[in-house]
Parts: structure tokens; sequence; C-alpha cells
């Protein structure tokens, strides 16, 4: 069992460690073949510009939405799960950029028999700019719940 | 840059396409490798957690087995390509472009080897916006994915922007 965190073990203000990445065309054509994601803005520099984006090609959005559930799974371990997770793309990834998710705890609360943990989530660029604000929701093991249960076998 | 003012228009066929909900597309059955190389691909270039790859380690999880991500595309690589792919059925002029706005996904069951996912799609909401780029149309479209044994796998709100 992968157990990383418990609910009882984080509190509301805690940041979870970042998950950073700076892609490129090896990450964005590793993407678009197995999301079948084959976009020219993502793949032309020539269409990226036609598309406004003076600086050509850039990323794709459901690769930084994938890279915010890739910093929430090496946080929470293989036992917790995602139940919602929701961003807007407020800004596009140009190539080489750096990208960091980065996650901070909003809201804890038990809902029947759930472990609910709240995030405000963003991935940022290499000079501090917000591109991708959003929300997860959580579920997260219970040590009090696990013993709890463990009592009553 | 061309902001065509057209495309960021709400039109009668689009009102009319409002809340109508697509045909059922059914995935192929989920493979074992469809997982593995989805995980290497955003985890790239670090070896993705076991729990997408290593059938004996996630035998000892919570899980009992493989699960995939929670992004997972299921719908990937169509022997058939659907002629429609819903909601984006509007004529796009020359000089039109779109962007990916963002989306809200809630999950439900997770996805293992060997399921075969259902997906209805509707466009739930349309809106008028300027954006840097000029005006724009956001296009808000609700997708449902379901699995064999008609469990909610996911929910998903997605935001389309033309421009």
């Amino acid at each position: 069992m992968a157990y990383k965190v418990y609910f009882e073990d984080v509190n509301v203000g805690d940041q979870v460690p970042t998950f950073v990445r700076q892609p490129d065309f090896m990450h964005w054509n590793r993407f678009a073949a197995v999301n079948d994601e084959f976009v020219y803005l993502h793949m032309d520099d020539e269409a990226g510009r036609d598309g406004g984006n003076k600086q050509g090609a850039f990323g794709m959005g459901n690769l930084r939405f994938a890279y915010l559930h890739n910093m929430l799974r090496e946080w929470m371990g293989d036992e917790a799960e995602v139940r919602e997770l929701s961003v807007q793309f407020r800004a596009l990834n140009q190539k080489r950029e750096v990208l960091t998710c980065s996650g901070v705890i909003a809201e804890k609360k038990v809902e029947g028999a759930h472990h609910l943990v709240r995030l405000a989530l963003d991935v940022t660029n290499q000079d501090g700019k917000s591109t991708t604000p959003g929300h997860a929701v959580v579920v997260l093991p219970s040590r009090r719940a696990m013993a709890q249960s463990a009592q009553q076998q | 840059m061309t902001a065509d003012k057209a495309a960021a228009r709400i039109t009668q066929e689009m009102r009319d396409r409002l809340n109508v909900w697509s045909e059922p597309r059914i995935s192929p059955p989920v493979d074992l490798s469809d997982i593995r190389r989805w995980a290497i691909a955003v985890y790239w270039p670090e070896t993705p957690p076991r729990l997408y790859w290593d059938v004996e380690y996630a035998k000892t999880t919570r899980w009992g087995s493989v699960i995939a991500p929670r992004e997972f595309n299921p719908f990937a690589w169509p022997a058939v390509r659907p002629a429609d792919m819903m909601p984006s059925k509007f004529k796009r002029d020359p000089g039109e472009h779109s962007l990916n706005g963002g989306q809200t996904e809630t999950y439900g069951a997770q996805i293992r080897v060997g399921d075969v996912i259902t997906a209805r799609f509707a466009l739930v909401k349309l809106e008028e916006r300027a954006i840097k780029l000029g005006p724009a149309l956001f296009r808000y479209t609700e997708t449902r994915w379901t699995n064999q044994r008609d469990e909610l796998v996911k929910s998903r709100i997605g935001i389309s922007i033309r421009y």
C-alpha cells in the first residue's frame, strides 16, 4: 500500500510539492501521439503564428492538465484519488517554457465517509506568470477512519 | 492575426443545438499498453508511477489492478474516424481560429484494462465575449463517460474559444 499523505496531516495553507517540466516538441509530440491530438497549432510554427501566436507553435492545454494530475498523484500517493479538477487556460504555453505546477490546500471537510481536500492550483511559467489557475478536490486516506475500521474488524 | 467577427457570433443553428445530446461514441476496449503509453507521455522524461503499468504492484494497492490516469483518453485512434465530431459541427471560415479555454472534470469510476467507455456530448452554453485576440465565441460542451457497467466515469465541461 502506498500511503503518502493522510487527511489528518494536512492543513489549510499547506503547499504541495511542485511538478516541473520544460516541454518542447519532444513532450508535445509524445502527448499528441497518445491523445491523437494532431493539431497544426501545436505542430507547426507557421500555423501557430497564423493563429495569432508570434512565437509559433504552442503547447497543449491538455498536457498542462495532465501535469497537474501528476503533481497531485505524486503528492497523494497511489491510495488517494482525485474527484474533481478544473482549470482555465489563461495563457499559451510557449516552447521550452519552464512550467511549474503548484497547489495550496484551501479547504478540508468530511462528507460521509469521504475525507475531502480542496486545493487551489496553477501552472506558472519561468517568469512567475499564472497560466492555468484552477482547483482540485481530492479524497485522502484518514488515519482515524482506518483505525476505527480496524477496531471494528 | 485575424479577428473574424462572424466566427464570434452566436447563430440560430448553434442555439438550436443547445442541450441536444449526441449519439453515443463507444471506445475500443482499453488495453494495458494504452494506459502505459499515456503515462509515459505525460510523465516524460521520468518513469511514470507503477500504478499505471506494473500489474503485480497494482494488485497490492486498494485498486487491485492497474488504473488509468484520470485524464486518460480511451477514444484516441478510432479505426473509423467519425465524420462529425460533435459538437464542432459548425462551419469554420478562413482566418478563424480556436483555443482550448479550460475544463472542469468530475470523476467517478476508475478506468481499468478491458473497460469500454461510452461518451455522449451536448453543447450546453454559448457566450459572446471579447478577448485579447478579438471578439470571441465561448462554447461550453458537457461530456459524460460511462463504462460497460453504466457507471459514470467522468463528467466534463469543456470550454472552446473561437475567434
